[in-house]
């Protein structure tokens, strides 16, 4: 009836595992028996949990990649302080749990926060960016963001029902074969993925089609905004990557399941298949996840040095160079498989080259800051923080693409502190930026720029006092993963490490309060301009929030920097353009296909983690079925009539106007 | 280096009956200078020579752009009445050829010093040296090693003597899952895998102890999965190999068979009489992978209570 699940997969005999879940479940059903008692529950359906609306979805996104965070960091923080402790003792953490500590960290940190995360910044920022009113398959867009939902709800289950795969964030066979690891962590990790891969891969396609397609009158390639420009070689590198990884995990999940032997030791298989594909997959993932970053920071620099991006051709060229060399050099993650000097020597000398169009990058956004008036707000900071940081991420990344220092450094902790250097210093330094530059027009009111700055120097001075202390390890020779040692030399390091752990605690309990306090001073931080950094783009042409159809009437894009064109011009002339003639908009309809189908998904998931087979073909049966009644809906868009568009439209108006108004008193004055 | 050297000959001949005064010695010691950056043989100085030489390569342009970020940043900040505001100036051809140029510049000097050391420390390729190279077979298992000497037909687990002065070719492969096989200061590192022989060439100038480790995650017992190794004179390593032939059990497919069953923290022992065609067996799987965990979900197969004394 049940599979393999029996009351057996409860682990009843650890406590941490039990207590997080358990805390966890409480605070869910606390807030679910809220939101019941209070009556929000159809708000909540209405407006969030059907809504197609790329905005809201972009929110969601968001919001699972902050949660996830919470999660990702409580395992950092196990991790830190278990090497803090197992000096010469086992520490708290045995084998079993702190194996599956570091597998959940890296899985949740790449696939459920920075992914999201990104997705989200996408899905809020490039429609608006772009002069659209929505993404080009806003359906389809829900449904991604359920299914990525549904993998993070997956991962977090493991947690008390069963366990989660020992095997680290990569499922390297044939430790993750049957043979080696006979419980259902891997399996937990392998459909988690598969189903989140779906969402990610369908999102893909849907931000390609997007950025192609979908454009105000006039917004030509070569005059969309650089955030669309890497949303696009993302979107492109999603396409591309994410069927490899789809189709090797398919490959492990035969293994497992139906003892084919795509990469077991026995019947032909071969590991060394399973690490070129996953890292064919792995390398442009790293792509995917720090190209929207560059996005993010080119619109923050600018908009802080009050200033155009200097040398936009250039850095729409960079990033597509970025895109091409993506796909080839993942081999430079395992020179140490013996694969010959010439295979190490041409593949180390291709990553080094992925440096020049980065190196660009950096420079052109110092440049940007060259006769700029650079206004440090904490979007700046993160932002200069980044530039600072990430340079010695991309450092000490060229040093291990010399294959001669990778035989010495590969593995160990200096590639555990690289990695971070880029992923902390680059991808999440990127979306706290867009978090903070973006926040006033998802919500209209700006964040707490106080608390914001202290959140930004906690990460900061934590990032380098975390991750310092492992470069310095691993060139002690302390490899990744262990859960005890007994070298008293890097002892000191560990404790320093867990201490930079905390001080990055500091910066995320801000990063809360500064959430909390902002909601309550709301009234104080509201944004009554639509344009709370004086920016440069399409998305500060609109209200803060921005109606369901973004746009009254669609932009005329006559150059680059269009929403800037018009405000210089309208600060010159005094006075906004003439109030066009508004016409009725349709905007696509609410639907719960994508809540429904991951609904689904969840039970097929769980399903085949634990063998329920009648559950799997149900639910399969239930996902299909959703999509056809999807299929045969009669009404796809809803209509939002002229009055109404005008209405809303001419309060923005009007609050533009004041804004001008307050300008020219200021400059009197 | 010459007075630990030494000591550790000293500590190492003093200690050759007991294990623990051995390890309590030489770790301290290995821990005095990060390891990578105090290799004791030609692989692991020319590996750090090629790393400190392409960090000071890197260096000459990460650093005054770091530099620069800071001056512009604060240079240019809103209220610096003096800076020049140029909010028009987006482009210039002669910046853009230098961002294109200096990192292109750098990237090809760094590309030649990656060609051609990759081609000189290509793990594979045999060191120079008037001694002929000593054979060595090393298979990894859960979770320990095995050392094969197969012409001195001696075997060892968890602990590696070498000659020193002496070049070393390893083959390597693994019994059961992936691992690698690392001696911090001896350089180069390289995959075990099972079903395949990697091959590793590595030199011990002088006589001394060093730590060596499995680098890459294979189960539940990885961490314990380090061995000692003592680099020794050729003659003391003579007399070594003499003292263990013929003492000791005898790795034969049986003793394999015990042996490839998962066990970790074992203390280090010798096989007095090593059958020279084991290992081509285990590479061609002759000998089937050792069998994992049992098969069901459970608690794990380690004991705990023998933790770092």
């Amino acid at each position: 009836m049940f599979g393999r699940l029996t009351w057996t997969a409860i682990p009843f005999d650890q406590p941490i595992p039990l207590a997080a879940g358990g805390v966890v479940g409480l605070v869910l059903a606390c807030v679910l028996g809220l939101i019941v008692v209070k009556g929000w529950l159809p708000y909540l359906w209405r407006e969030w949990i059907t809504s197609v609306d790329h905005k809201r979805v972009g929110i969601m996104y968001t919001v699972l990649a902050l949660v996830m965070l919470l999660r990702g960091f409580s395992d950092a923080i196990l991790m830190r302080s278990q090497q803090a402790l197992a000096f010469k003792a086992p520490g708290y953490l045995p084998p079993e749990h702190y194996d599956q500590v570091f597998s959940a960290h890296g899985t949740l940190m790449i696939f459920f926060v920075a992914m999201p995360f990104m997705i989200g910044m996408m899905n809020f920022v490039v429609p608006l960016q772009l002069g659209a009113r929505d993404v080009a398959f806003p359906t389809l867009n829900s449904v991604s963001f359920w299914l990525t939902a549904t993998g993070a709800l997956l991962v977090n289950i493991s947690l008390v029902v069963g366990e989660f795969s020992r095997t680290g964030w990569l499922p390297y066979p044939p430790l993750s074969e049957l043979t080696y690891s006979p419980g259902v962590g891997p399996d937990y990790y392998l459909w988690a993925l598969q189903i989140s891969g779906v969402g990610t891969l369908m999102t893909g396609v849907n931000f390609v089609t997007t950025v192609l397609k979908v454009h105000a009158p006039g917004m030509t390639y070569m005059r969309m905004p650089m955030f669309c420009w890497t949303t696009l070689a993302s979107s492109l590198l999603i396409v591309g990557a994410f069927p490899i990884l789809t189709a090797t995990l398919a490959m492990l999940i035969l293994d497992r399941y139906l003892d084919f032997h795509f990469f077991t030791n026995d019947g032909g298989g071969n590991v060394m298949m399973f690490m070129n594909l996953i890292w064919a997959w792995g390398h442009p993932e790293v792509y995917i996840l720090i190209l929207p970053a560059f996005g993010i920071f080119s619109e923050v620099v600018s908009t802080f040095s009050r200033k155009p991006l200097f040398g936009y051709r250039s850095m729409v060229m960079a990033t597509m160079v970025i895109f091409v060399l993506a796909f080839t050099v993942w081999l430079h993650h395992f020179f140490t498989m013996g694969a010959g000097a010439d295979v190490n020597a041409i593949f180390g000398i291709m990553s080094m080259i992925i440096a020049v169009p980065t190196g660009v990058k950096v420079f052109n956004w110092l440049f940007t800051m060259y006769g700029g008036r650079v206004v440090y707000s904490t979007p700046m900071l993160f932002a200069l923080g980044f530039m600072v940081t990430f340079v010695v991420g991309g450092m000490t990344g060229v040093l291990l693409a010399v294959p001669p220092a990778d035989f010495v450094l590969h593995n160990s902790l200096f590639l555990v502190a690289h990695f971070h250097n880029v992923v902390i210093g680059g991808v999440l330094f990127g979306a706290f930026a867009g978090y903070n530059y973006w926040f006033p027009k998802a919500f209209g009111f700006r964040l707490h720029e106080g608390l914001g700055k202290a959140s930004f120097w906690c990460w900061f001075v934590g990032f380098y006092v975390a991750f310092v202390p492992l470069y310095v390890v691993g060139l002690m020779g302390m490899t990744r993963r262990m859960q005890h040692y007994d070298v008293p030399a890097w002892h000191p390091w560990l404790l320093l490490a867990a201490v930079g752990a905390l001080i990055i605690l500091a910066g995320i309990l801000l990063m809360v309060a500064q959430l909390y306090v902002s909601i309550r001073q709301r009234v104080a931080l509201r944004d009554q301009s639509g344009d709370p950094w004086d920016g440069r783009s399409l998305e500060w042409a609109t209200s803060s929030p921005p109606p369901a159809f973004n746009f009254a009437v669609l932009p005329n894009i006559e150059g680059e920097e269009p929403y800037w064109g018009v405000k210089e011009c309208a600060r010159k002339q005094m006075h906004l353009d003439n109030e066009p003639r508004y016409e009725e908009v349709e905007v696509p309809r609410n639907s719960p296909t994508g809540f429904v189908c991951a609904f689904f998904a969840t039970f097929l998931g769980f399903a085949l983690i634990w063998h329920i087979w009648w559950l799997a073909a149900v639910s399969t049966l239930g996902a299909a079925a959703t999509f056809v009644a999807f299929a045969w809906r009669d009404r796809v868009e809803d209509i939002i009539s002229a009055e109404e568009v005008g209405r809303i439209d001419r309060a923005n108006r009007r609050a533009r106007m004041e804004a001008l108004t307050r300008m020219q008193t200021q400059a009197a004055e | 280096m010459n007075s630990f050297s030494l000591k550790d000959r000293r500590c190492f001949l003093a200690c050759r009956s007991h294990r623990w005064p051995i390890l309590a010695t030489f770790m301290p010691l290995a821990g005095c200078q990060p390891a990578v950056l105090d290799p004791q043989g030609p692989v692991g100085i020319a590996e750090r020579t090629i790393l400190l030489d392409s960090l000071a390569i890197m260096l000459t342009i990460v650093a005054p752009t770091i530099a620069a970020t800071l001056a512009f940043a604060w240079w240019f900040r809103a209220s610096n009445q003096r800076a020049r505001y140029l909010p028009h100036w987006a482009y210039s051809g002669r910046i853009e050829l230098v961002t294109w140029g200096i990192p292109l510049l750098t990237v090809m000097l760094l590309g030649g010093v990656t060609w051609v050391a990759s081609h000189d420390l290509d793990p594979a390729k045999p060191l120079t040296s008037k001694s002929p190279p000593l054979q060595i077979e090393a298979v990894s298992l859960d979770w320990k090693w095995l050392f094969i000497y197969p012409d001195q037909r001696v075997a060892s687990v968890n602990r590696l003597i070498l000659p020193a002065g002496v070049p070393v070719s390893f083959s390597l492969t693994s019994a059961s899952v992936m691992n690698t096989f690392f001696v911090p200061q001896l350089g180069s590192m390289i995959y075990t895998m099972n079903g395949m022989s990697s091959k590793l060439n590595l030199l011990a100038d002088r006589p001394g102890a060093f730590r060596g480790l499995s680098a890459h995650f294979s189960g539940d017992g990885f961490s314990d999965m380090h061995f000692e190794v003592h680099a020794m004179p050729a003659d003391q390593f003579e007399r070594w190999v003499n003292a263990t032939r013929n003492q000791g059990p005898k790795l034969d497919e049986a003793s394999y068979g015990s042996l490839e069953r998962p066990s970790s923290n074992v203390a280090p022992f010798t096989y007095g009489d090593a059958d020279p065609a084991i290992y081509d067996r285990i590479v061609t799987r002759q000998i089937a992978p050792a069998p994992g965990p049992p098969p069901v979900a459970g608690p794990s197969v380690i004991n705990l209570t023998r933790h770092g004394r």
